[in-house]
C-alpha cells in the first residue's frame, strides 16, 4: 500500500507531469486565463487520465507486447512498434466515449466540461502518461495510481496558474512580455517551487 | 497559368513560419517538446529534424486527401497519418541512433500530439494544395527548429559547459572559480530561457498581446 502512496506523491509533486516533464503545456498556456475554465479542464484531465492509462496498459499487455498474443495461438508476434498508433487511437476513442457517457449520465457535468473533452485527445499529457507507463513497465494497479496522480498534478498546476494570472491583470507588464512571455517566467518560478518536494517520500 | 514553384507568395509561406508567425513564439504551439529535449544540442537537432519532416510530410498527405475526409472524423484521420509518420521516424532512430532514441525517450512519440503538427493540418493543409502545404509545413518546422537550436546551444554551453559533447569552456575558467549553471539543465531554467526568447523576439517584431 505504502508503495502506491509513494507513487502518487511522486507523480503529483516531485515529478509533476507539467512542471518537470513539460507535458500539456499548450492547453496549460491557452486555458489558464480564467479560473473556472482551468478548474473544468483540470477535472476533465484527471478523469480521462485515470481511465486511459490503465486501458493503454491492457492494450499493451494483451495485444502488443512480444508474446502477448499467445492466447490466440500466435505466440511469437511482436507488435510493440504499433504502440504509438494504438495508444492515440485508444485515447481518441476514450475521450469520445467519455464525452457521450457524461452527456447521458450527468448533463450538469457535461455543460461544465463539454467543450474541453474533445480537446483532451490532443493534450500531450495524456499520451505522455501512457508512454511513460509503457517505458517504466508499471503493473496494472501502478498504472491506475500513476494516471490519477499525473492528472491531479496537472490540475493543481493549471488551477494555481489561473489564480496567479487573475492577479496579474492589475500589474503593468512591458508590452512584448505580456501574455505568453510572463506566463513562461511564472511557470519557471512555480517549477522552482515544486522542486522543493524532491526527495519527499513516506 | 500555373504559379511558379518558388514564386514570391510561396516564399512568403516559408518565411512566415520562420519569423512573423513563428509557431513557438507567436502561435504558442508545440511548447512541450521544445523544453524537454533541449538540454543538449544533439537531441535538439534530432528532434528539430524529426518534427520538420513530420510536419511537412503530413501536410502533403492530408492536403492530398483533403477532399475525401469527412469533417466529423478528421481529427482521427489526421492523427492516424501523423502517427504512421512518427512510427517511421521512431523505427529509424532505434535502428541507427539507439543512444539518442533512448535519451529522447517518450518525446519522439509525443510528436503525434505536438500542437504544431495538428495545428498546421487544421489551419492550412485542410484547405490548400499539396505544394503550398509542403512549404507551409517546412516553414513552420524550420521556425520551430531555429528556436530549438538556440535553446539547445545556450542550455548546453552554460548548463554543462559542452557543445555536442565536446568541452568548449576552457579548463582555466573552472580553475578561476567558474561553475556551470546547473539550473539551466533543470526544468525551471528552460522556462525562464524560453520566456526571455519570446520577450526578445516580440520586442523586435513589435507584436504584443492585447489584454
Amino acid at each position: 500500500m505504502i508503495h502506491y502512496v509513494n507513487l502518487a506523491i511522486k507523480s503529483i509533486f516531485v515529478e509533476n507531469i507539467l512542471l518537470a516533464f513539460f507535458l500539456g503545456m499548450c492547453s496549460f498556456l491557452a486555458c489558464s486565463k480564467k479560473v473556472e475554465t482551468a478548474v473544468g479542464l483540470g477535472f476533465a484531465v484527471v478523469f480521462v487520465l485515470t481511465i486511459t492509462t490503465p486501458i493503454c496498459w491492457a492494450v499493451k499487455n494483451f495485444l502488443l507486447k512480444k508474446g502477448a498474443l499467445a492466447w490466440t495461438g500466435l505466440s511469437d508476434i511482436d507488435l510493440s512498434f504499433l504502440i504509438f498508433i494504438s495508444f492515440i487511437a485508444v485515447i481518441a476513442a476514450m475521450t469520445q466515449i467519455v464525452e457521450m457517457l457524461v452527456e447521458k449520465l450527468s448533463p450538469a457535468l457535461y455543460n461544465a466540461l463539454g467543450i474541453f473533452l474533445p480537446l483532451i485527445a490532443v493534450n500531450c499529457a495524456i499520451l505522455g502518461a501512457a508512454l511513460f507507463m509503457d517505458q517504466r513497465n508499471y503493473n496494472f494497479p501502478e498504472s491506475i495510481v500513476f494516471g490519477f496522480g499525473s492528472g491531479v498534478g496537472w490540475a493543481l498546476a493549471i488551477i494555481s496558474m489561473s489564480a496567479i494570472r487573475k492577479k496579474l491583470d492589475y500589474s503593468n507588464i512591458p508590452a512584448p512580455l505580456r501574455g505568453l512571455g510572463i506566463t513562461m517566467l511564472l511557470t519557471g518560478l512555480m517549477s522552482v517551487g515544486f522542486m522543493c518536494f524532491a526527495g519527499i517520500r513516506l | 497559368m500555373a504559379e511558379a514553384l518558388l514564386s514570391k507568395k510561396n516564399k512568403k509561406l516559408v518565411k512566415d513560419g520562420l519569423w512573423d508567425a513563428n509557431p513557438l513564439t507567436f502561435q504558442v504551439l508545440g511548447i512541450c517538446s521544445s523544453l524537454a529535449v533541449t538540454t543538449q544540442l544533439k537531441t535538439s537537432l534530432i528532434m528539430a529534424f524529426g518534427l520538420t519532416f513530420v510536419t511537412a510530410m503530413s501536410n502533403v498527405v492530408i492536403s492530398l486527401m483533403r477532399n475525401y475526409i469527412p469533417s466529423k472524423i478528421r481529427i482521427i484521420v489526421q492523427l492516424t497519418v501523423v502517427s504512421a509518420l512518427v512510427i517511421t521516424i521512431d523505427q529509424i532512430l532505434k535502428a541507427y541512433m539507439y543512444d539518442a532514441s533512448k535519451q529522447l525517450s517518450v518525446f519522439v512519440g509525443l510528436i503525434i500530439t505536438n500542437c504544431i503538427v495538428v495545428g498546421r493540418l487544421e489551419a492550412f493543409a485542410m484547405s490548400n494544395p499539396p505544394w503550398k502545404s509542403f512549404l507551409d509545413g517546412l516553414g513552420n518546422g524550420l521556425g520551430y527548429s531555429a528556436v530549438l537550436v538556440i535553446l539547445g546551444i545556450i542550455r548546453e554551453i552554460f548548463g554543462s559547459g559542452t557543445l555536442l559533447g565536446y568541452h568548449v569552456i576552457p579548463r582555466s575558467f573552472y580553475d578561476a572559480g567558474y561553475v556551470n549553471n546547473g539550473m539551466l539543465v533543470l526544468a525551471p531554467g528552460a522556462f525562464f530561457l524560453l520566456g526571455c526568447i519570446i520577450w526578445i523576439q516580440r520586442a523586435i517584431s513589435g507584436y504584443a498581446e492585447v489584454k
